[in-house]
């Protein structure tokens, strides 16, 4: 009897049906990947109690975590949506941080000269200038798979790095800020003008961002015909083609949407936290966000806890470095034995699901 | 600029080709053997930055680092079997896996790889090949490691073999379509799980390359993505082991012309002569390209999203 | 004003045991304090971050000074929470944000956030007026150091031909190699010195690469400032020539080739500013020192180095330590052909107008990209 067919009779046995061990099944696999964590303290000889405990209050045990967990969370929302858009068209694009790299240069180079005349809207002519610089760079790799049958993995990556160099030339050179000399930065938004903290928190705007942003893209991939054929297109792109789809704009348009995220992301970054664009804005968010796309399976609802838990584990980190003197690396074992845990879950996994 | 100086620079590019080269070099064939057999494993950066980890901490402790680079391949070995036995299991995806596995490999490796970045390991010794030549600079650039040799030696191995072995011929088939793999009798899931091992093995070589030989250090910011990089690259070859070879060439040598050029004092734009290796890659790819091969040569199984 | 380290240490360590636990305040009105250190990079990288973990560790030997840690805060949003919860969970009230980035505006806005804390940033220009009164900076001036680094490497250096491996053309680098350059060439005016900029504060192919490169071209003394020195050190060792180190002390990994070195003893401000901290003085906002204040140090000289560049050194560094010389004086030429410091001008090591220095003196091969 196969695993999967035990756990199926053995939710049977306690009246459980495949949806709820759907539901039950990824806190199991959470349990198991802490479980196999707690191992790991063992064996570094320390005692894994105590490790959990302060896993728990650096993430989640005060409102102080809360708010640094959510703070954190919240670029990896957009920056998973950059990865589970192209996702629905079969397409893996992994290069979401140049994307979000050209979505802050452009928000910078948009938003300041325009705050005089227009104010806050100048925030959002920035928000504008970002996704648009970041959905032309993500429609560029689906043109070339489109056209010319180049393999967005490597060309994504390849335009992601290419994007990298290109920011770090205009911000050192023809865009720096002159006073900007041992930290080379474009011109700042003065602070006031920048995106504000939601009321009642400690997290700026870009978090409530990202959650529309997630909505709406369930919202469109499950309920609109665009949606509905974006996905028959990612699913089989030769029936999708016979039924008469138009395949190749889907996909363009899929990571168009992507980069629009990434990009998004990388803007929001720039007129909430950083007031201007520099290579501090380059934090790995875009390359993070392609495991939290994976971990909610490219579903954007799952999007958002799954960018909680690794902002959880982010803060949780700081809390073990600094109380029980255990170095960084110790979150990135976390997290990875958390999603292969989670993952390996997948196979339990009852069929029938999408 | 002086003809000496130009001559330096293309020296430069050559050395740096062969230096830089060698972990694509071992990252991509391992990647190729795995991605014949029809899987991806994202994972190898993972498995390259613990590789690099062990190989120097190894060979701190037994005063060889032939023993390391050993110790790095076996630990790539691990890696790979884990990899593939998850991707084994029905309804996992290798590419999330392999994600996880590069957070976990990295995790790992800068975990125990603290107390080695202080001590001082033994390093692998290099071959002169250059000592003929009478210019400093080609007598470097001809200063060549023996793994740079074994890997070339392993893409033409590789190349027979995928062609003229039997177990080339079963790797291909099961990477081309795993029901006709099954209706032979092959067994799918371990042939590709020892694919991924095996691809482990030269993973974590290449990673074992990096700290012992060049830049031949151990610290965490040893790797720049080289991991991922190579996976990419096979594609770049079209899945030939051979292909594997130049790409890693190209890809080294590009990434050498930006600090050569400053040596003789062209600083201007060197950021984007740093993005020389990627934008040469991509030019290289689109030239190469056509609108009806879409992915020619790639293994029939080999899907990026399931 | 400004103690030695040596005997501020043998004052609080005295006043400490004096004290007896369990009092709020010692004999010298010093009460405890929780400190907080912050680093970008990993502690251990031999090079900027450690030299700051090696002071943090003096720190820790202090009676009634506790040190909370924590390395590899990215400059986002990540450190002014690291800085919250040391306030919050750890009961900080100095709070040491030593990487560049760290200043505008993540450490500023949590200067605003908690006036209560003391905010001390490594580097940053703290301007009386702008900036709120209880941030400020501290920094040494290693450019006296790497000036005499130069000076030995100028005796030494048989091609003349010097090697630069920089991270990014900003002023706190180009300050380090045009004192290098100056010092050098004050020993050999037929001196030159090669630049390379690898990008980026961590790049350890690169900066392979770049020493290579150097040494094709004939370099045979090479210094670098990248955060950590290990790979340059290592690569100049294997290829058989000389190096200078930089942020710390690198010797152990080129046990032939290495000269001396410029280091960095931030041990120094941090007693000051702890000090300060916790006798209830006013913070100290624009804190700078160099070999004078014993914020820098020199390596030991190593085996290569002969006597008369032994004495050369020490002689050098006399100079910049009883403070009647200036490195940067007029007339001063760029390697363009300007003037940037004019005849009959001298600027002082603590003059404001050399932390925005964007110019490479003349002997420097190579120019600021951009």
């Amino acid at each position: 009897m196969s695993a999967r067919s035990g756990v199926l009779a053995a939710g049977r046995d306690l009246a459980l049906s495949p949806a709820l061990l759907r539901w039950l099944l990824p806190f199991g696999s959470i349990g198991a990947g802490l479980l196999a964590f707690g191992a790991f303290v063992l064996l570094i000889g320390r005692d894994p109690l105590e490790v959990y405990a302060t896993i728990y209050e650096g993430g989640f045990g005060s409102a102080f975590s809360w708010n640094n967990t959510l703070l954190r969370a919240a670029p990896l929302i957009l920056a998973g949506l950059a990865v589970a858009i192209p996702a629905q068209a079969g397409l893996v694009m992994i290069g979401g941080e140049g994307c979000l790299a050209f979505g802050a240069l452009a928000a910078a180079a948009v938003a300041v000269p325009l705050l005089p005349g227009l104010g806050s809207g100048a925030l959002v002519a920035g928000a504008i200038a970002g996704m648009a610089a970041g959905s032309a760079w993500f429609a560029l790799a689906g043109v070339l798979r489109v056209r010319r049958g180049l393999n967005e993995v490597i060309s994504s990556l390849l335009l992601s790095y290419i994007a990298i160099a290109v920011f770090n030339h205009l911000v050192e050179g023809p865009l720096r800020d002159p006073a900007s000399l041992n930290k080379p930065s474009t011109l700042p938004l003065p602070e006031s003008a920048m995106i504000g903290a939601i009321p009642g928190l400690d997290v700026h705007w870009g978090l409530a961002i990202g959650l529309l942003a997630c909505g709406l893209a369930q919202l469109a991939l499950s309920r609109s015909t665009q949606g509905f054929a974006l996905r028959v297109a990612g699913g089989n792109p030769r029936a999708a083609l016979l039924v008469g789809l138009p395949v190749g704009s889907l996909v363009v348009a899929s990571c168009a949407l992507g980069g629009a995220a990434a990009g998004l992301a990388g803007a929001i970054e720039v007129m909430a936290v950083h007031s201007a664009a520099s290579a501090s804005v380059l934090a790995g968010y875009g390359t993070t966000g392609i495991l939290v796309a994976f971990m909610a399976r490219q579903q954007p609802l799952a999007i958002v806890p799954v960018a909680v838990l690794m902002g959880g584990i982010s803060a949780a980190g700081s809390l073990l470095q600094r109380r029980l003197e255990l170095p960084d690396a110790t979150t990135l074992v976390l997290q990875g034995l958390l999603f292969v845990a989670i993952l390996a879950g997948e196979a339990l996994m009852p069929r029938g699901r999408r | 600029m002086s003809a000496d100086a130009w001559f330096t620079v293309m020296v430069a590019v050559l050395g740096g080709a062969v230096r830089v080269a060698t972990p694509f070099l071992f990252v991509s064939l391992g990647e190729c053997i795995t991605e014949k057999s029809g899987r991806i494993n994202l994972g190898l950066e993972g498995t390259l930055v613990f590789g690099a980890m062990i190989g120097y901490a190894v060979s701190f402790h037994s005063g060889s680092a032939w023993l390391g680079v050993l110790a790095a391949g076996l630990s790539g070995v691990v890696f790979g079997a884990v990899h593939g036995g998850l991707c084994s299991l029905r309804g996992v995806n290798d590419t999330a896996i392999g994600i996880a596995l590069i957070i976990l490999g990295l995790g790992l490796a800068y975990f125990f790889g603290k107390a080695y970045i202080q001590p001082s390991a033994p390093r692998l010794p290099s071959i002169d090949l250059g000592g003929w030549a009478t210019h400093p600079a080609l007598r470097a650039a001809l200063q060549v490691n023996v793994l740079f040799l074994l890997g070339l030696a392993l893409a033409l191995a590789l190349r027979w073999a995928f062609v003229n072995t039997r177990w080339g011929l079963e790797l291909r088939t099961v990477g081309d379509s795993a029901d006709a793999a099954r209706a032979l009798g092959l067994a799918v899931n371990r042939t590709r799980i020892q694919a991924t091992a095996l691809g482990g093995f030269f993973g974590g070589v290449g990673g074992a390359y990096l700290s012992l030989y060049y830049p031949g250090s151990w610290n965490e910011a040893l790797s720049s993505g080289q991991g991922v990089m190579a996976v990419a690259l096979v594609i770049f070859a079209r899945w030939r082991p051979m292909g594997c070879f130049w790409a890693a060439l190209v890809f080294g040598g590009a990434g050498s012309i930006g600090p050569a050029l400053q040596a003789v004092g062209i600083q201007a734009g060197y950021h984007l002569w740093n993005a020389a290796p990627y934008v040469l890659t991509l030019l290289i790819m689109l030239a190469s390209s056509s609108r009806s091969s879409t992915s020619m040569g790639a293994p029939g199984e080999l899907a990026m999203t399931r | 004003m400004n103690p030695s380290r040596r005997s501020l240490l043998r004052a609080v360590g005295a006043t400490g045991l004096a004290s007896g636990a369990g009092l709020p305040l010692n004999a010298s009105g010093q009460a405890p304090i929780t400190v907080g250190v912050i680093y970008v990079g990993p502690r251990d990288d031999f090079g900027y971050n450690q030299a700051q973990a090696q002071a943090a560790a003096a720190l820790k030997k202090l009676p009634g000074v506790k040190v909370v840690e924590e390395e590899r805060v990215p400059e986002t949003i990540a450190v002014q929470k690291t800085m919250e919860a040391m306030i919050n969970q750890d009961r900080a009230s100095l709070i040491f944000a030593t990487s560049f980035g760290y200043f505008d505006p993540h450490m500023l806005r949590m200067a605003e956030k908690y006036p209560k804390v003391r905010f001390a940033h490594g580097g940053g220009m703290w301007t009386e007026g702008k900036h709120p009164r209880n941030a400020g900076s501290y920094f040494g001036y290693i450019d006296g150091a790497q000036y005499v680094s130069g000076v030995v490497a100028g005796h030494l250096s048989r091609s003349k031909r010097l090697g630069f491996v920089a991270a990014k053309p900003i002023p706190q680098v180009l300050r380090n190699v045009n004192a290098f350059t100056l010092g050098a060439r004050s020993v050999d005016p037929s001196i030159t010195t090669r630049v390379i900029f690898t990008g980026d504060w961590s790049m350890a192919v690169k900066e392979a690469e770049a020493t290579n490169s150097l040494v094709d071209q004939g370099v045979d003394v090479v210094t670098c400032h990248v955060d950590g020195p290990k790979v340059t050190i290592e690569t100049a060792e294997k290829r058989g020539i000389m190096t200078c180190g930089y942020h710390a002390n690198q010797s152990a990994l080129a046990p032939k080739g290495y000269l001396t070195g410029a280091e960095w003893d931030w041990s120094t401000p941090y007693g000051m500013l702890v000090d300060a901290a916790r006798t209830g003085k006013p913070h100290l906002n624009f804190l700078r020192g160099g070999l004078k204040e014993g914020f820098v140090r020199m390596s030991p000289y190593g085996p290569s180095v002969s006597a008369k560049a032994r004495e050369a050194g020490d002689a050098a560094r006399a100079a910049l330590t009883t403070g009647d010389f200036a490195i940067f004086r007029g007339p001063l030429r760029d390697n363009r052909g300007g003037t940037v410091i004019p005849a009959g001008t001298v600027l002082e090591m603590t003059h404001l107008e050399l932390e925005k220095m964007n110019y490479l003196v003349e002997g420097v091969l190579g120019s600021i990209p951009g």
